[in-house]
């Protein structure tokens, strides 16, 4: 007997609740060799620009002990690009399909958000972790009134449905959500990747041309379950929850704390099945607890 | 070109100098879609990136594949401890290989390799019929030379050289190279090795206008072109592009590959 897992995030529905994170499935296009798109609830596409952009030097990619560090820094070929030459293809194969928008200006977000408006995407995952130019290259999402602005400026010219993915940091992560809810966000995505460094120490550099760069993996779970639990709690619009998700238990973790779907980014890296094995493990977490719905454990961790 | 994802049986196992170590491996499907010069993307218990390694040969009627690294760092020491009877875990294969030609009966390729970037071109001078291929191999010193028996028996005439000159010829593999060129035969040049080593050989490749592909080394995540962490650069037709080395690559051709 199998169960329906599906999940509604800001009235999208999704056939399950596991989602390829931005970054690490590209346009979705490169692991159909193993399975179909369609397997996984949704997808979030690479983070996309007004302006195609040739991110940063190589080497991008550094080992953590349980995690990663990466500076790809937004390599994209553009809005243009994504919604000519991807976004029909990944409606074919797909189930829900985001587009990750990035952008150095409020005018980049406001454009590229303009053009995505009269598409089919499903949903538009902002994503505020990127250097404000005009900010000295702080991140929009560091300050309530930088993330604040994002959104306002993007909610006035779509009226798809609408995620912020918040970054981790931050001094306090519940301000930026509360913040961003005010300005019409329709829900949440977090975490973005922690900042982070390795050295090699034979050459004394550091191992990313960048010198730092985007911490992820399993390692970075216990935190960013933490932060989800926060923010589920101080707000009223759904979250999403990712950040080092690698198993069936991680997922349902994750949903206790308050997320109604996930995103899974690195672990799939390490086993490019891992979201298949984790749909096959909350179904039978399903079956085991007899759940007609998986959102019947959303937010139900009850805390000391 | 597709590839596959799975636990394949390690055949044998063998050490064959100091920390590099030899695999035969039994994947049918992977053996049949092989090329030479595509990579394996390894997963080594424990650790969160996979670690790639070229295809050293192919054994199409036996459905195995080989390859040949060296322990370099923790993930490659874990994958040395899989004996003969376990199993690898493998994306496989991946990325494009080497462009293996027709050539004229009085012409001849030349293979170079440098390090641990010589296993790869044991696989693409087996393409090649006996007498068509000479080898030129370049080694630290004579406790590293690898594979040599291996290209003779593929039929490449084989030349070796080493830094310090404690095995065959000392310097640089562009030495033996430079003299087989002179000798106006060679139809094409393939090399795999460390930066410096690509360097000259693409620069030497220019100067007798012999078409020449490399192999590119990048660290990688995905392997199979989703997360654009292996950037390389490449100009073409005078523009240039931030290519993947999993997927675009990592053979390019050499007059497009910015070092
Ligand atoms: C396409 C390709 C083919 C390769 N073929 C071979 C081969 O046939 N034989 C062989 O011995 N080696 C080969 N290498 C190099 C091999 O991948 C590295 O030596 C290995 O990944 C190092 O892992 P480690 O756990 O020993 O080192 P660690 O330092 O512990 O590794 C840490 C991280 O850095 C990465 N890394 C470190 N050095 C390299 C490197 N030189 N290239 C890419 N990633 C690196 C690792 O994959 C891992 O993600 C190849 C590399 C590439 C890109
Ligand atoms: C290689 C790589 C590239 C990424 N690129 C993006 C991106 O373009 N936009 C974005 O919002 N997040 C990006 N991320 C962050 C992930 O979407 C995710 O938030 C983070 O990796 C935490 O999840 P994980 O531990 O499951 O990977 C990237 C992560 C990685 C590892
Ligand atoms: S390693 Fe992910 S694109 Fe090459």
């Amino acid at each position: 007997m199998s169960k329906d897992l599906s999940v509604t995030v800001a009235g999208v529905r999704f056939p399950n609740p596991v989602i390829a994170a931005s970054g690490t499935y590209g346009f979705g296009q490169d692991y159909t060799d193993l399975y179909p798109l369609n397997k996984l609830g949704g997808i979030s596409c690479k983070g996309t620009t007004l302006e195609p952009r040739n991110g940063n030097p190589a080497p991008r990619i550094a080992e953590t002990p349980a995690g990663m560090l990466n500076s790809v820094g937004l390599q994209n070929p553009g809005i243009d690009m994504f919604i000519t030459g991807y976004l029909p293809q990944l409606k074919k194969d797909g189930n829900v399909i985001i587009a990750n928008i990035a952008g150095a200006t409020l005018d980049d977000y406001k454009q590229a958000v303009e053009r995505l408006d009269s598409t089919d995407v499903d949903m538009i995952e902002l994503n505020i972790s990127c250097p404000n130019v005009k900010q000295g290259g702080a991140s929009w999402g560091v300050t309530c009134d930088g993330a604040a602005a994002v959104t306002k400026t993007v909610r006035a010219v779509t009226k798809k449905p609408l995620m912020v993915k918040l970054t981790p940091n931050v001094t306090n992560i519940v301000d930026i959500a509360k913040a961003v809810e005010a300005e019409g966000a329709d829900c949440l995505s977090l975490i973005n990747t922690l900042l982070g460094m390795r050295i090699d120490i034979r050459t004394r550099r550091p191992i990313l041309k960048n010198n730092v760069g985007g911490f992820s993996g399993p390692a970075v779970f216990p935190v960013a379950l933490r932060m989800v639990w926060q923010v589920a709690n101080a707000v009223d619009i759904d979250v999403v929850g990712m950040g080092g998700i690698t198993t069936a238990a991680d997922a349902i973790e994750m949903m206790m704390a308050g997320a109604k779907a996930i995103q899974m980014g690195t672990a799939i890296f390490t086993d490019p099945y891992s979201p298949l094995k984790v749909i096959d493990g909350l179904e039978k977490y399903m079956e085991e607890n007899d759940l007609n719905s998986l959102e019947e454990i959303v937010g139900t961790v009850q805390p000391w | 070109m597709a590839f596959f994802c799975d636990e394949f049986p390690i055949v044998e196992r063998s050490e064959i100098a100091s920390g590099i170590f030899s695999y035969v491996i039994h994947c049918p499907s992977v053996a049949l879609a092989a090329k030479a010069g595509q990579f394996v993307h390894i997963r080594a218990e424990g650790y969160t990136l996979r670690r790639p390694i070229s295809i050293c040969e192919i054994n199409r009627e036996k459905g195995t594949i080989r390859i040949v690294f060296e322990v370099r760092g923790n993930g490659t020491d874990k994958l040395s401890q899989l004996e003969a009877g376990k199993k690898m875990d493998m994306i496989a294969p991946l990325g494009n290989g080497f462009t293996i030609k027709e050539i004229p009966s009085d012409k001849t390729v030349i293979v170079i390799g440098g390090g641990i970037g010589v296993p790869p071109m044991l696989g693409t001078a087996a393409e090649y019929t006996d007498n068509k291929v000479k080898a030129v191999l370049g080694f630290r010193n004579k406790d590293r030379v690898i594979l040599e028996e291996d290209f003779k028996r593929v039929g490449a005439e084989t030349a070796v050289c080493t830094d310090d000159g404690s095995y065959g010829e000392k310097g640089l593999v562009t030495f033996p190279l430079i003299e087989e060129l002179e000798r106006g035969k060679t139809a094409m040049i393939y090399a795999c090795g460390p930066t410096p080593m690509l360097k000259a050989v693409i620069n030497t490749a220019r100067v007798y206008n012999i078409p020449c592909e490399v192999s590119l080394e990048q660290r990688m995540a995905c392997g199979v072109g989703a997360c654009v962490g292996c950037a390389c650069n490449i100009r073409k037709g005078g523009r240039d592009f931030v290519l993947r080395v999993c997927k675009d690559g990592p053979v390019f051709k050499a007059e497009e590959v910015v070092l």
